[in-house]
């Protein structure tokens, strides 16, 4: 989304020559990446395309052999998985990585109150802040997650944990959010909401999405990158990546479902 | 309910000696309970902080000076000192090399002590510690009474700080590092320094426990470095219930009240009823233990309960 007067300024984050070998196998192999400000990006490729390995390697689990990434103009190529999200780039989990025996209140209030500052506080009581518990009436609204605040999260229905899984991301305030899959998974009857709240996300917090889901990838973005065997295959508007030959072929058998969604895109 | 307990003296004089040692017990419970029950981490050499506190707080009365508060403080201090460093090794690896590093720590703090005989009296332990009045007025006489107060009203005090501990931020984002320390690590929490923290408060608590041991009995030895000890408070968390501060309490009441009971009844073979008590609550489990009249209803209805 290239707008004339563009600068160094408007991208949050930039992967510059991402490489990480594992042995002798290039999993990823020479990444350029540029996220804009406000962007809403959506990372797709075949299984084993190295999405995973990207998102590690930009939040930090795993250490590049090569490359940078920077985030806001600082190099974070060293820095802790931690200290990164205090710094605002924040991710979710394609499996839900939630906190099993907290309640969706609790849960929020603990991130909140950790994003506040207050995490090494141990003298007064978690929710004594009314800075921390009006942020989570907040988000618990925004998650549709109020009717279920007080239910210990193992009890959850999948789609109020995958709500909650996306909640957790957006009350660490990211200026980046790397999406993983937030819809796998989540029955029919469910998706709805989670479309919607998807869509609803801050206009903003920078998103980069990785998804399967063809017709969540072209409603939802507004630029792509194509990630085949490690190497960025091709980026640019969704209507570029859906017109490439190159990226049919790979899709080989799902281009089908490339076409369905741009049809629909066209109609809609 | 606490000023209940802190009555128990008075009403029972003759029971002082055990109330003292429920206290204790309870205390070194409570400490363990803030690494196993709110952070998840296993460990079967707590009593390494235990002997700590109490030989800190022996040599301390012994070469220095007898004031019991002053050694207290001494005694949580080295223990908290040496939680802090052991807090290393605990940083890394699954719960069985956890519990295999703590069990190790707890072996070679007690070899040390063992070898160390010119300090620690070796095997004979650290006889002839005399304490001075607490507070400068109140003798720790023969009939227990100053030692069960002193013991209890630091088990309180403890107890307070560990209550505010788990309910602060703080306190969530350990359990939020028990309930799934990658997701704890992928909203920022620094997960090995909460680690180290709390180990360390583990320890200090641990040692203060110890060090209250040693100044009522006035005694001193390798026993309470010894693993049975950490054992103990194990069961004792797991009779009482983890991640929930009064089951360390709790806990150590029916421990120590079963111990006292049953070894007075059959000296040689009280371990056995032990065990078999424990068998039958992990099987049948706490809550339906306590509610007998659950006993004979229909088992599928309360077991998916």
């Amino acid at each position: 989304m290239n707008t004339p007067g563009t600068t160094a300024h408007d991208t949050v984050l930039s992967a510059q020559g991402l490489v990480m070998r594992f042995g002798g196998i290039t999993a990823t192999n020479n990444v350029t990446l540029d996220l804009k400000r406000g962007a809403r990006h959506a990372l797709i490729g075949p299984n084993g395309a190295g999405k995973t390995t990207l998102i590690n390697l930009l939040t930090g689990v795993l250490q590049p052999t090569a490359g940078r990434v920077v985030l806001e103009g600082q190099d974070i190529t060293t820095l802790a998985p931690h200290q990164r999200v205090r710094r605002g780039m924040v991710r979710t989990f394609q499996i839900n990585q939630l906190f099993d025996t907290l309640t969706p209140l609790e849960t929020l209030a603990m991130v909140v109150a950790q994003q506040q500052d207050l995490g090494g506080s141990w003298w007064q009581a978690l929710g004594s802040s009314t800075r921390v518990t009006a942020r989570c009436e907040q988000l618990l609204e925004q998650f549709h997650l109020t009717s279920v605040m007080s239910q210990e999260t193992r009890v959850l229905a999948y789609g109020k944990r995958r709500l909650l899984e996306i909640a957790i991301a957006l009350a660490c305030e990211p200026r980046v959010l790397l999406l993983d899959e937030p819809v796998a998974g989540v029955p029919a009857g469910e998706r709805e909401e989670l479309l919607q709240t998807v869509a609803a996300l801050p206009a903003d917090v920078s998103i980069l999405l990785i998804e399967h889901d063809m017709d969540l990838v072209f409603s939802f973005s507004r630029s792509m990158t194509v990630l085949v065997n490690g190497t960025v295959l091709t980026e640019g508007s969704p209507e570029k990546i859906a017109n490439d030959s190159r990226v049919k072929a790979v899709y080989l058998g799902h281009g089908d479902e490339i076409n369905d969604a741009m049809e629909g895109l066209a109609h809609g | 309910m606490w000023a209940l307990a802190l009555a128990l003296p008075l009403v029972l004089p003759r029971h002082t000696l055990i109330i003292n040692e429920i206290a204790i017990v309870a205390l070194f419970a409570l400490a363990l309970d803030l690494i196993l029950g709110y952070t998840g981490i296993v460990s079967l050499g707590h009593a390494a902080f235990f002997g700590m506190g109490a030989y800190s707080a022996a040599l301390f009365a012994k070469l220095v000076m007898p004031d019991p508060l002053l050694g207290l403080l001494v005694g949580i201090a080295a223990a908290g000192a040496l939680g802090a460093v052991c807090s290393a090794t605990i940083l890394r690896g699954t719960d069985l090399t956890r519990l295999m590093v703590t069990l190790g720590v707890g072996l070679i703090l007690m070899e040390l002590a063992n070898k160390l005989d010119w300090l620690t009296g070796g095997a004979d332990g650290l006889q002839g510690v005399v304490m001075g009045p607490l507070l400068g007025k109140f003798e720790f006489d023969l009939s227990g009474q100053t030692a069960a107060w002193y013991s209890m009203t630091v088990l309180l005090l403890v107890f307070v700080a560990a209550r505010r501990l788990v309910h602060s931020p703080f306190g969530a984002t350990l359990k939020a590092i028990r309930d799934n320390r990658l997701r704890a690590m992928a909203i920022g929490i620094p997960v090995n320094s909460r680690l180290a923290v709390v180990y360390t408060i583990a320890a200090a608590a641990a040692g203060a426990a110890g060090a209250l041991l040693a100044q009522t009995t006035g005694f001193a030895s390798l026993d309470v470095f010894e693993f049975h000890r950490s054992a103990d408070v194990m069961l004792i968390l797991v009779i009482g219930g983890v991640g929930w501060l009064y089951g360390g309490v709790a806990g150590a009441v029916v421990f120590k009240l079963m111990q006292d009971f049953l070894s007075s009844i059959t000296p040689q073979y009280w371990t056995f009823w032990i065990g078999l008590f424990l068998v039958v609550l992990v099987l049948v489990g706490r809550e339906r233990l306590i509610r007998p009249w659950t006993w004979w209803s229909n088992v599928s209805k309360g077991g998916s309960a």
